[in-house]
Protein backbone atom coordinates (compact mmCIF):
# COMPACT_ATOMS: atom_id res chain seq x y z
CA UNK A 1 0.00 0.00 0.00
CA UNK A 2 1.13 3.32 -0.89
CA UNK A 3 -0.17 6.98 0.39
CA UNK A 4 0.95 9.81 -0.95
CA UNK A 5 -0.51 13.36 -1.57
CA UNK A 6 -2.65 13.86 -4.90
CA UNK A 7 -3.21 17.54 -4.35
CA UNK A 8 -2.96 20.07 -1.27
CA UNK A 9 -6.36 19.03 -0.23
CA UNK A 10 -6.12 15.29 -1.27
CA UNK A 11 -4.25 11.74 -0.28
CA UNK A 12 -4.32 8.93 -2.80
CA UNK A 13 -4.34 5.67 -1.16
CA UNK A 14 -3.09 2.73 -3.51
CA UNK A 15 -3.39 -0.97 -2.68
CA UNK A 16 -2.21 -2.42 -5.87
CA UNK A 17 -1.76 -2.18 -10.04
CA UNK A 18 -4.39 -4.53 -11.04
CA UNK A 19 -7.60 -5.98 -10.80
CA UNK A 20 -8.41 -8.21 -8.25
CA UNK A 21 -10.23 -9.37 -5.84
CA UNK A 22 -8.04 -8.97 -2.61
CA UNK A 23 -7.75 -4.97 -3.63
CA UNK A 24 -11.83 -4.53 -4.35
CA UNK A 25 -11.57 -6.20 -0.65
CA UNK A 26 -9.41 -3.29 0.64
CA UNK A 27 -10.72 -0.62 -1.29
CA UNK A 28 -14.37 -1.61 -0.33
CA UNK A 29 -13.27 -1.88 3.49
CA UNK A 30 -11.54 1.63 3.71
CA UNK A 31 -14.45 3.46 1.96
CA UNK A 32 -16.94 2.25 4.35
CA UNK A 33 -15.02 2.69 7.34
CA UNK A 34 -13.67 6.22 6.52
CA UNK A 35 -17.86 7.21 5.28
CA UNK A 36 -19.19 9.75 7.37
CA UNK A 37 -16.00 10.74 8.76
CA UNK A 38 -15.07 14.17 10.09
CA UNK A 39 -13.25 16.58 8.10
CA UNK A 40 -13.49 14.34 4.91
CA UNK A 41 -15.25 15.94 2.43
CA UNK A 42 -15.32 13.33 -0.18
CA UNK A 43 -14.08 9.87 -0.80
CA UNK A 44 -13.50 8.18 -4.64
CA UNK A 45 -12.95 4.95 -4.58
CA UNK A 46 -11.65 2.84 -7.80
CA UNK A 47 -10.56 -0.33 -8.83
CA UNK A 48 -7.32 -0.56 -6.21
CA UNK A 49 -7.01 2.75 -4.75
CA UNK A 50 -9.47 5.42 -2.78
CA UNK A 51 -8.99 8.97 -3.21
CA UNK A 52 -9.78 10.67 -0.16
CA UNK A 53 -10.81 14.80 -0.32
CA UNK A 54 -10.55 16.49 2.57
CA UNK A 55 -10.68 20.21 4.09
CA UNK A 56 -6.90 21.66 4.00
CA UNK A 57 -7.59 24.42 6.42
CA UNK A 58 -8.91 21.85 9.42
CA UNK A 59 -6.67 18.38 8.23
CA UNK A 60 -3.36 18.08 7.17
CA UNK A 61 -2.00 14.77 5.12
CA UNK A 62 -0.55 13.62 7.83
CA UNK A 63 -3.71 13.70 9.84
CA UNK A 64 -5.73 12.63 7.26
CA UNK A 65 -3.15 9.34 6.76
CA UNK A 66 -3.28 8.67 10.20
CA UNK A 67 -6.78 8.22 10.12
CA UNK A 68 -6.54 6.13 6.82
CA UNK A 69 -4.29 4.03 8.78
CA UNK A 70 -6.08 3.46 12.06
CA UNK A 71 -9.04 2.29 10.05
CA UNK A 72 -6.83 -0.52 8.23
CA UNK A 73 -6.15 -1.54 11.67
CA UNK A 74 -9.23 -1.92 12.65
CA UNK A 75 -10.25 -5.35 12.41
CA UNK A 76 -13.09 -5.10 10.04
CA UNK A 77 -16.76 -6.63 10.79
CA UNK A 78 -18.20 -9.17 8.03
CA UNK A 79 -19.26 -8.12 4.76
CA UNK A 80 -23.43 -7.55 4.53
CA UNK A 81 -24.96 -9.86 2.38
CA UNK A 82 -24.52 -8.40 -0.82
CA UNK A 83 -27.43 -7.22 -2.78
CA UNK A 84 -28.63 -8.80 -6.05
CA UNK A 85 -29.87 -6.49 -8.68
CA UNK A 86 -31.79 -7.69 -11.95
CA UNK A 87 -31.32 -5.62 -14.88
CA UNK A 88 -33.91 -6.13 -17.84
CA UNK A 89 -32.63 -5.20 -20.77
CA UNK A 90 -33.09 -5.45 -24.48
CA UNK A 91 -29.99 -6.43 -27.13
CA UNK A 92 -29.30 -5.52 -30.24
CA UNK A 93 -31.00 -3.60 -32.81
CA UNK A 94 -31.39 0.27 -31.87
CA UNK A 95 -30.61 -0.47 -28.62
CA UNK A 96 -27.49 -1.94 -29.37
CA UNK A 97 -25.82 -0.99 -32.34
CA UNK A 98 -22.37 -2.12 -31.26
CA UNK A 99 -23.57 -6.12 -30.74
CA UNK A 100 -22.87 -6.86 -34.32
CA UNK A 101 -19.71 -5.29 -33.72
CA UNK A 102 -18.74 -7.42 -30.87
CA UNK A 103 -19.70 -10.87 -32.26
CA UNK A 104 -17.68 -9.63 -35.09
CA UNK A 105 -14.68 -8.81 -32.50
CA UNK A 106 -14.74 -11.84 -30.60
CA UNK A 107 -15.98 -14.31 -33.70
CA UNK A 108 -19.15 -15.19 -31.79
CA UNK A 109 -22.92 -15.29 -33.26
CA UNK A 110 -24.77 -11.91 -31.94
CA UNK A 111 -27.39 -14.49 -29.47
CA UNK A 112 -24.10 -15.93 -28.47
CA UNK A 113 -22.49 -12.82 -27.17
CA UNK A 114 -26.28 -11.96 -25.59
CA UNK A 115 -26.66 -16.00 -23.96
CA UNK A 116 -23.04 -15.33 -22.23
CA UNK A 117 -23.05 -11.38 -21.12
CA UNK A 118 -26.67 -12.73 -19.19
CA UNK A 119 -25.60 -15.86 -18.02
CA UNK A 120 -22.47 -13.78 -16.31
CA UNK A 121 -22.56 -12.62 -12.30
CA UNK A 122 -21.33 -9.51 -12.36
CA UNK A 123 -19.65 -7.23 -9.15
CA UNK A 124 -19.91 -3.58 -9.02
CA UNK A 125 -16.36 -2.89 -8.27
CA UNK A 126 -16.71 0.85 -7.57
CA UNK A 127 -19.25 3.72 -8.94
CA UNK A 128 -17.63 7.04 -10.44
CA UNK A 129 -16.64 8.61 -13.89
CA UNK A 130 -19.57 10.37 -14.45
CA UNK A 131 -22.70 10.26 -11.98
CA UNK A 132 -23.60 6.94 -10.83
CA UNK A 133 -21.72 4.73 -13.52
CA UNK A 134 -20.92 1.55 -12.19
CA UNK A 135 -17.90 0.02 -13.28
CA UNK A 136 -18.39 -3.78 -13.50
CA UNK A 137 -16.12 -6.86 -13.28
CA UNK A 138 -17.37 -10.37 -14.68
CA UNK A 139 -17.85 -10.16 -17.82
CA UNK A 140 -16.93 -13.35 -19.49
CA UNK A 141 -12.93 -13.49 -21.33
CA UNK A 142 -14.28 -14.07 -24.46
CA UNK A 143 -16.47 -11.10 -24.76
CA UNK A 144 -13.84 -8.92 -24.11
CA UNK A 145 -13.59 -6.24 -26.99
CA UNK A 146 -11.71 -2.96 -27.52
CA UNK A 147 -13.50 0.37 -26.80
CA UNK A 148 -14.41 2.72 -29.98
CA UNK A 149 -11.35 4.95 -31.04
CA UNK A 150 -13.67 7.59 -30.83
CA UNK A 151 -16.09 8.15 -28.04
CA UNK A 152 -19.43 8.80 -29.45
CA UNK A 153 -20.74 12.21 -28.65
CA UNK A 154 -24.13 10.95 -27.26
CA UNK A 155 -24.75 7.96 -25.39
CA UNK A 156 -28.54 7.12 -24.77
CA UNK A 157 -29.41 6.76 -21.35
CA UNK A 158 -29.62 3.00 -20.10
CA UNK A 159 -27.07 1.86 -22.47
CA UNK A 160 -25.68 -1.14 -21.57
CA UNK A 161 -22.04 -1.45 -22.64
CA UNK A 162 -18.68 -3.62 -23.03
CA UNK A 163 -15.49 -1.66 -22.37
CA UNK A 164 -12.18 -3.93 -22.86
CA UNK A 165 -12.71 -6.45 -20.03
CA UNK A 166 -15.20 -4.67 -18.10
CA UNK A 167 -18.86 -3.93 -18.32
CA UNK A 168 -21.46 -1.17 -17.48
CA UNK A 169 -24.36 0.92 -17.83
CA UNK A 170 -24.44 4.46 -18.86
CA UNK A 171 -27.04 6.15 -16.18
CA UNK A 172 -27.48 9.23 -17.69
CA UNK A 173 -26.91 10.52 -21.52
CA UNK A 174 -23.22 11.39 -21.58
CA UNK A 175 -20.30 10.78 -24.18
CA UNK A 176 -18.31 7.35 -24.38
CA UNK A 177 -16.31 5.29 -25.96
CA UNK A 178 -17.52 1.91 -24.81
CA UNK A 179 -19.50 -0.84 -26.96
CA UNK A 180 -23.37 -0.69 -26.76
CA UNK A 181 -24.85 -3.91 -26.68
CA UNK A 182 -28.43 -3.28 -25.07
CA UNK A 183 -30.47 -0.72 -23.35
CA UNK A 184 -32.26 -0.90 -20.00
CA UNK A 185 -35.79 1.05 -19.07
CA UNK A 186 -34.60 0.71 -15.48
CA UNK A 187 -33.22 4.15 -14.05
CA UNK A 188 -30.14 3.95 -12.38
CA UNK A 189 -30.06 7.48 -10.96
CA UNK A 190 -32.48 10.49 -11.26
CA UNK A 191 -31.05 13.86 -10.79
CA UNK A 192 -34.29 15.22 -8.99
CA UNK A 193 -34.34 12.79 -6.63
CA UNK A 194 -31.52 11.92 -4.32
CA UNK A 195 -28.82 8.64 -4.36
CA UNK A 196 -28.27 6.34 -3.53
CA UNK A 197 -28.67 5.13 -7.39
CA UNK A 198 -29.92 1.81 -7.78
CA UNK A 199 -26.03 -0.23 -8.48
CA UNK A 200 -24.08 0.35 -5.28
CA UNK A 201 -20.26 -0.60 -4.66
CA UNK A 202 -20.53 -4.27 -3.50
CA UNK A 203 -23.69 -5.34 -5.66
CA UNK A 204 -23.97 -7.62 -7.82
CA UNK A 205 -25.61 -7.74 -10.96
CA UNK A 206 -27.55 -9.89 -13.36
CA UNK A 207 -28.48 -8.49 -16.86
CA UNK A 208 -32.10 -10.08 -17.76
CA UNK A 209 -32.66 -10.89 -21.92
CA UNK A 210 -35.63 -9.14 -22.48
CA UNK A 211 -38.29 -9.46 -25.37
CA UNK A 212 -36.52 -10.28 -28.84
CA UNK A 213 -33.60 -8.98 -30.27
CA UNK B 1 -42.71 36.20 -0.84
CA UNK B 2 -40.14 38.61 -2.37
CA UNK B 3 -37.80 37.26 -5.38
CA UNK B 4 -35.99 38.31 -8.11
CA UNK B 5 -37.33 38.10 -11.70
CA UNK B 6 -34.96 36.81 -14.69
CA UNK B 7 -35.24 39.46 -17.19
CA UNK B 8 -32.41 38.37 -19.66
CA UNK B 9 -30.22 35.13 -18.30
CA UNK B 10 -27.06 36.09 -19.96
CA UNK B 11 -24.87 33.53 -21.90
CA UNK B 12 -24.59 30.64 -18.55
CA UNK B 13 -26.28 31.97 -15.30
CA UNK B 14 -26.85 29.57 -12.77
CA UNK B 15 -27.50 29.14 -8.86
CA UNK B 16 -24.28 28.03 -6.76
CA UNK B 17 -23.25 27.45 -3.78
CA UNK B 18 -19.89 26.07 -1.81
CA UNK B 19 -20.48 22.70 -3.81
CA UNK B 20 -22.41 19.34 -2.93
CA UNK B 21 -20.04 17.75 -0.94
CA UNK B 22 -20.21 13.24 0.00
CA UNK B 23 -21.70 11.62 -3.48
CA UNK B 24 -18.32 11.06 -5.00
CA UNK B 25 -18.34 7.52 -4.80
CA UNK B 26 -21.56 7.92 -6.46
CA UNK B 27 -19.76 9.22 -9.61
CA UNK B 28 -20.99 12.73 -8.41
CA UNK B 29 -18.67 15.98 -8.05
CA UNK B 30 -18.98 18.78 -6.21
CA UNK B 31 -19.92 21.19 -8.45
CA UNK B 32 -20.58 25.03 -6.69
CA UNK B 33 -19.19 28.25 -7.62
CA UNK B 34 -16.15 27.97 -10.03
CA UNK B 35 -14.89 30.86 -8.05
CA UNK B 36 -15.14 30.30 -4.54
CA UNK B 37 -13.44 33.32 -3.01
CA UNK B 38 -16.27 35.54 -5.03
CA UNK B 39 -19.22 33.94 -4.10
CA UNK B 40 -17.49 33.64 -0.04
CA UNK B 41 -16.69 37.36 0.15
CA UNK B 42 -20.16 38.42 -1.80
CA UNK B 43 -22.00 36.18 1.00
CA UNK B 44 -19.89 38.01 3.71
CA UNK B 45 -20.41 41.22 2.35
CA UNK B 46 -23.94 40.91 2.35
CA UNK B 47 -24.03 39.23 5.76
CA UNK B 48 -24.81 35.94 4.84
CA UNK B 49 -23.30 32.47 5.87
CA UNK B 50 -20.73 31.60 3.49
CA UNK B 51 -22.33 29.28 1.83
CA UNK B 52 -25.42 30.93 0.84
CA UNK B 53 -26.35 29.90 -2.90
CA UNK B 54 -25.79 33.06 -5.65
CA UNK B 55 -25.98 33.59 -9.31
CA UNK B 56 -23.01 32.68 -11.24
CA UNK B 57 -22.91 34.63 -14.81
CA UNK B 58 -20.72 33.75 -17.16
CA UNK B 59 -18.79 35.92 -19.81
CA UNK B 60 -21.66 37.87 -20.80
CA UNK B 61 -24.38 38.69 -17.78
CA UNK B 62 -27.93 38.96 -17.41
CA UNK B 63 -30.65 41.44 -16.09
CA UNK B 64 -32.55 40.85 -13.04
CA UNK B 65 -35.71 42.28 -11.24
CA UNK B 66 -35.98 42.46 -7.54
CA UNK B 67 -39.81 42.44 -6.38
CA UNK B 68 -38.57 43.89 -3.00
CA UNK B 69 -36.15 46.25 -2.08
CA UNK B 70 -32.90 43.76 -1.25
CA UNK B 71 -29.15 44.24 -0.20
CA UNK B 72 -26.54 42.66 -3.24
CA UNK B 73 -22.82 42.25 -3.71
CA UNK B 74 -21.49 41.64 -7.49
CA UNK B 75 -17.88 40.31 -7.03
CA UNK B 76 -15.58 38.39 -9.19
CA UNK B 77 -15.14 40.06 -12.40
CA UNK B 78 -16.11 43.45 -14.08
CA UNK B 79 -19.65 42.48 -15.95
CA UNK B 80 -20.46 46.21 -16.47
CA UNK B 81 -23.43 46.57 -14.29
CA UNK B 82 -22.40 50.13 -13.42
CA UNK B 83 -22.60 49.27 -9.31
CA UNK B 84 -19.61 49.37 -7.57
CA UNK B 85 -18.07 45.77 -7.08
CA UNK B 86 -16.61 44.04 -3.52
CA UNK B 87 -19.40 46.07 -1.90
CA UNK B 88 -22.82 45.36 -0.42
CA UNK B 89 -25.38 47.87 -2.50
CA UNK B 90 -29.06 48.86 -1.98
CA UNK B 91 -31.52 47.54 -4.39
CA UNK B 92 -35.24 49.31 -4.32
CA UNK B 93 -38.45 47.49 -5.18
CA UNK B 94 -38.34 47.09 -8.68
CA UNK B 95 -34.93 47.93 -10.11
CA UNK B 96 -33.54 45.44 -12.47
CA UNK B 97 -29.62 44.88 -12.27
CA UNK B 98 -28.42 45.24 -15.40
CA UNK B 99 -25.37 43.44 -16.58
CA UNK B 100 -23.50 42.65 -19.63
CA UNK B 101 -20.02 41.12 -21.19
CA UNK B 102 -17.00 40.83 -18.70
CA UNK B 103 -14.71 43.74 -18.86
CA UNK B 104 -12.00 41.39 -16.92
CA UNK B 105 -12.48 37.60 -16.13
CA UNK B 106 -15.10 34.94 -16.89
CA UNK B 107 -17.29 35.14 -13.80
CA UNK B 108 -19.14 37.53 -11.44
CA UNK B 109 -21.36 36.58 -8.90
CA UNK B 110 -24.73 38.27 -7.43
CA UNK B 111 -25.04 38.28 -3.82
CA UNK B 112 -28.45 38.83 -2.94
CA UNK B 113 -28.59 39.35 0.90
CA UNK B 114 -30.38 36.25 2.26
CA UNK B 115 -29.43 33.31 -0.74
CA UNK B 116 -30.73 32.29 -3.59
CA UNK B 117 -33.47 30.54 -1.82
CA UNK B 118 -33.90 27.39 -4.20
CA UNK B 119 -34.65 23.97 -2.89
CA UNK B 120 -31.16 22.09 -1.71
CA UNK B 121 -30.65 18.74 -3.34
CA UNK B 122 -28.17 16.34 -1.86
CA UNK B 123 -27.17 18.93 0.62
CA UNK B 124 -26.44 22.12 -1.89
CA UNK B 125 -28.36 24.57 -4.14
CA UNK B 126 -25.47 24.23 -6.50
CA UNK B 127 -26.74 23.55 -10.16
CA UNK B 128 -24.14 20.64 -11.69
CA UNK B 129 -24.75 21.83 -15.40
CA UNK B 130 -24.06 18.43 -17.08
CA UNK B 131 -25.92 16.15 -15.44
CA UNK B 132 -29.27 18.29 -14.24
CA UNK B 133 -28.36 17.26 -10.48
CA UNK B 134 -29.90 20.42 -8.69
CA UNK B 135 -31.28 22.03 -11.28
CA UNK B 136 -30.54 23.88 -14.93
CA UNK B 137 -29.20 27.35 -16.19
CA UNK B 138 -31.53 29.75 -15.70
CA UNK B 139 -33.92 31.14 -18.85
CA UNK B 140 -35.76 34.51 -19.37
CA UNK B 141 -38.93 34.54 -16.90
CA UNK B 142 -37.76 32.26 -13.87
CA UNK B 143 -38.55 33.47 -10.72
CA UNK B 144 -35.75 32.76 -7.75
CA UNK B 145 -37.30 33.08 -4.41
CA UNK B 146 -34.64 35.11 -1.81
CA UNK B 147 -33.77 32.64 1.10
CA UNK B 148 -33.41 33.41 4.90
CA UNK B 149 -29.29 32.91 4.96
CA UNK B 150 -28.51 36.06 6.49
CA UNK B 151 -26.65 35.86 9.76
CA UNK B 152 -25.28 39.19 10.53
CA UNK B 153 -25.61 42.89 9.00
CA UNK B 154 -24.04 43.55 5.79
CA UNK B 155 -20.25 44.56 6.05
CA UNK B 156 -18.61 47.40 4.70
CA UNK B 157 -17.07 48.09 1.20
CA UNK B 158 -14.12 45.47 0.97
CA UNK B 159 -10.91 46.97 1.12
CA UNK B 160 -7.60 45.61 -0.61
CA UNK B 161 -9.33 42.56 -2.73
CA UNK B 162 -6.56 40.34 -3.09
CA UNK B 163 -5.82 40.85 -7.12
CA UNK B 164 -5.82 38.21 -9.51
CA UNK B 165 -2.48 38.17 -11.00
CA UNK B 166 -3.25 37.51 -14.32
CA UNK B 167 0.24 37.80 -16.07
CA UNK B 168 1.92 34.98 -13.14
CA UNK B 169 1.98 31.25 -13.87
CA UNK B 170 -0.81 28.84 -12.01
CA UNK B 171 0.65 27.55 -9.29
CA UNK B 172 0.61 23.32 -8.98
CA UNK B 173 1.81 20.95 -6.49
CA UNK B 174 3.33 17.50 -8.03
CA UNK B 175 -0.16 15.53 -9.35
CA UNK B 176 0.17 11.53 -8.18
CA UNK B 177 2.28 10.73 -11.62
CA UNK B 178 4.65 13.59 -11.48
CA UNK B 179 7.64 10.93 -12.10
CA UNK B 180 5.88 9.69 -15.05
CA UNK B 181 6.79 13.44 -16.93
CA UNK B 182 9.90 15.44 -17.37
CA UNK B 183 9.45 19.49 -16.83
CA UNK B 184 7.62 19.89 -20.43
CA UNK B 185 4.13 21.60 -18.30
CA UNK B 186 6.79 23.78 -16.23
CA UNK B 187 7.96 25.76 -20.15
CA UNK B 188 5.17 26.18 -22.15
CA UNK B 189 3.06 28.70 -22.50
CA UNK B 190 -0.51 27.05 -23.33
CA UNK B 191 -4.21 29.08 -24.37
CA UNK B 192 -7.67 27.93 -23.22
CA UNK B 193 -9.50 26.40 -25.59
CA UNK B 194 -13.29 27.34 -26.63
CA UNK B 195 -14.13 23.65 -25.63
CA UNK B 196 -13.26 24.34 -21.77
CA UNK B 197 -16.78 24.48 -19.70
CA UNK B 198 -17.38 23.61 -15.87
CA UNK B 199 -15.83 19.88 -16.35
CA UNK B 200 -12.95 20.95 -17.76
CA UNK B 201 -10.49 23.21 -19.22
CA UNK B 202 -8.93 22.22 -22.21
CA UNK B 203 -5.66 23.90 -22.90
CA UNK B 204 -3.62 23.76 -26.73
CA UNK B 205 0.18 23.89 -26.49
CA UNK B 206 3.44 22.48 -27.25
CA UNK B 207 2.49 18.91 -26.42
CA UNK B 208 3.39 16.97 -22.97
CA UNK B 209 5.15 14.00 -23.25
CA UNK B 210 4.86 11.11 -20.53
CA UNK B 211 6.35 7.51 -20.17
CA UNK B 212 3.09 6.68 -17.46
CA UNK B 213 1.75 4.03 -20.45
CA UNK B 214 -2.14 2.63 -19.59
CA UNK B 215 -2.67 3.21 -15.75
CA UNK B 216 -5.77 1.61 -14.10
CA UNK B 217 -8.84 4.20 -13.53
CA UNK B 218 -8.37 6.06 -10.17
CA UNK B 219 -10.01 8.85 -8.31
CA UNK B 220 -8.83 12.31 -9.64
CA UNK B 221 -9.12 15.57 -7.34
CA UNK B 222 -10.22 19.01 -8.42
CA UNK B 223 -8.00 20.75 -9.92
CA UNK B 224 -5.68 17.66 -11.32
CA UNK B 225 -3.95 18.67 -14.52
CA UNK B 226 -4.22 15.20 -16.75
CA UNK B 227 -2.61 14.58 -19.74
CA UNK B 228 -4.42 12.25 -22.31
CA UNK B 229 -2.18 10.69 -25.37
CA UNK B 230 -2.43 13.80 -27.59
CA UNK B 231 -0.59 15.25 -24.83
CA UNK B 232 -2.66 18.61 -24.21
CA UNK B 233 -3.47 18.96 -20.79
CA UNK B 234 -7.11 19.69 -19.58
CA UNK B 235 -7.61 20.97 -16.34
CA UNK B 236 -10.42 19.17 -14.26
CA UNK B 237 -12.68 21.82 -12.55
CA UNK B 238 -15.84 21.61 -10.84
CA UNK B 239 -17.85 19.64 -12.25
CA UNK B 240 -15.22 17.09 -13.22
CA UNK B 241 -15.28 13.27 -13.46
CA UNK B 242 -14.63 11.23 -10.14
CA UNK B 243 -12.77 8.65 -11.59
CA UNK B 244 -10.21 8.81 -14.97
CA UNK B 245 -7.64 6.48 -16.25
CA UNK B 246 -4.90 9.68 -17.66
CA UNK B 247 -1.58 10.62 -15.50
CA UNK B 248 -1.48 13.56 -14.08
CA UNK B 249 1.70 15.48 -13.36
CA UNK B 250 0.01 18.25 -11.66
CA UNK B 251 -2.73 19.41 -9.48
CA UNK B 252 -3.49 23.09 -9.19
CA UNK B 253 -3.39 24.43 -5.53
CA UNK B 254 -6.49 25.81 -3.99
CA UNK B 255 -5.85 29.03 -3.67
CA UNK B 256 -5.69 29.53 -7.47
CA UNK B 257 -8.88 27.51 -7.83
CA UNK B 258 -10.51 31.49 -7.98
CA UNK B 259 -7.83 32.05 -11.13
CA UNK B 260 -9.28 28.63 -12.67
CA UNK B 261 -13.06 30.00 -12.64
CA UNK B 262 -12.04 33.42 -14.10
CA UNK B 263 -10.15 32.18 -17.25
CA UNK B 264 -11.42 32.85 -20.21
CA UNK B 265 -11.57 30.86 -23.72
CA UNK B 266 -8.28 32.21 -25.69
CA UNK B 267 -6.23 33.56 -22.00
CA UNK B 268 -3.28 32.20 -21.89
CA UNK B 269 -1.96 29.69 -19.02
CA UNK B 270 1.55 28.47 -18.30
CA UNK B 271 2.60 26.37 -14.77
CA UNK B 272 4.99 26.54 -11.45
CA UNK B 273 5.29 24.16 -9.35
CA UNK B 274 5.89 24.84 -5.28
CA UNK B 275 5.53 22.59 -2.25
CA UNK B 276 2.37 21.59 -0.19
CA UNK B 277 3.87 23.75 2.75
CA UNK B 278 3.93 26.72 0.19
CA UNK B 279 0.37 25.91 -1.71
CA UNK B 280 -1.23 26.07 2.42
CA UNK B 281 0.25 29.56 3.36
CA UNK B 282 -1.21 31.32 0.21
CA UNK B 283 -4.39 29.06 0.85
CA UNK B 284 -4.20 30.72 4.72
CA UNK B 285 -3.24 34.48 3.37
CA UNK B 286 -6.48 34.31 1.10
CA UNK B 287 -8.58 32.92 4.29
CA UNK B 288 -7.23 35.68 6.57
CA UNK B 289 -8.34 38.31 4.19
CA UNK B 290 -11.92 36.82 3.83
CA UNK B 291 -12.01 36.50 7.78
CA UNK B 292 -11.21 40.09 7.79
CA UNK B 293 -14.02 41.46 5.96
Amino acid sequence: MTIRPASDRSLLVVFGDRICAESYAEVARLTHSLAGARGILNLHPAYASVLIDFDPRRHTHRQIEALVRDCLQIPHPPDPLPRLVEIPVRFGGEFGPDLEDVAHHTGLAPERVVDLFAAADYLVYFVGFSTCFPYLGGLPAELATPRLSAPRKNVPEGSVAIGGSQAGVYPLASPGGWRLIGRTALRLFDPQGAPPPLLRMGDRVRFLAEGSA
Amino acid sequence: MSGLLVVSPGLLTTVQDLGRFGWAHFGVSASGAADPFALRAGNLLVGNAENAAALEMTLMGGAFEFEAGAVVALTGSDFGAGLPLWSPVEVKAGQTVRCGPSQSGARCYLCVRGGIGVPKVMGSASTHVMTGVGGRALRKGDILPIGNEAVRKPRGDAKDVPRLPSGDALLVTGGPQAESFGDELYRGVYIVSEESNRMGLRLHGPAIPSSAGQMLTEGVPLGAVQVPPDGQPIVLFVEHQTTGGYPKPANVISADFRRLGQLRPRDQVSFERVTIEQALRLLQRQEQWLYGL
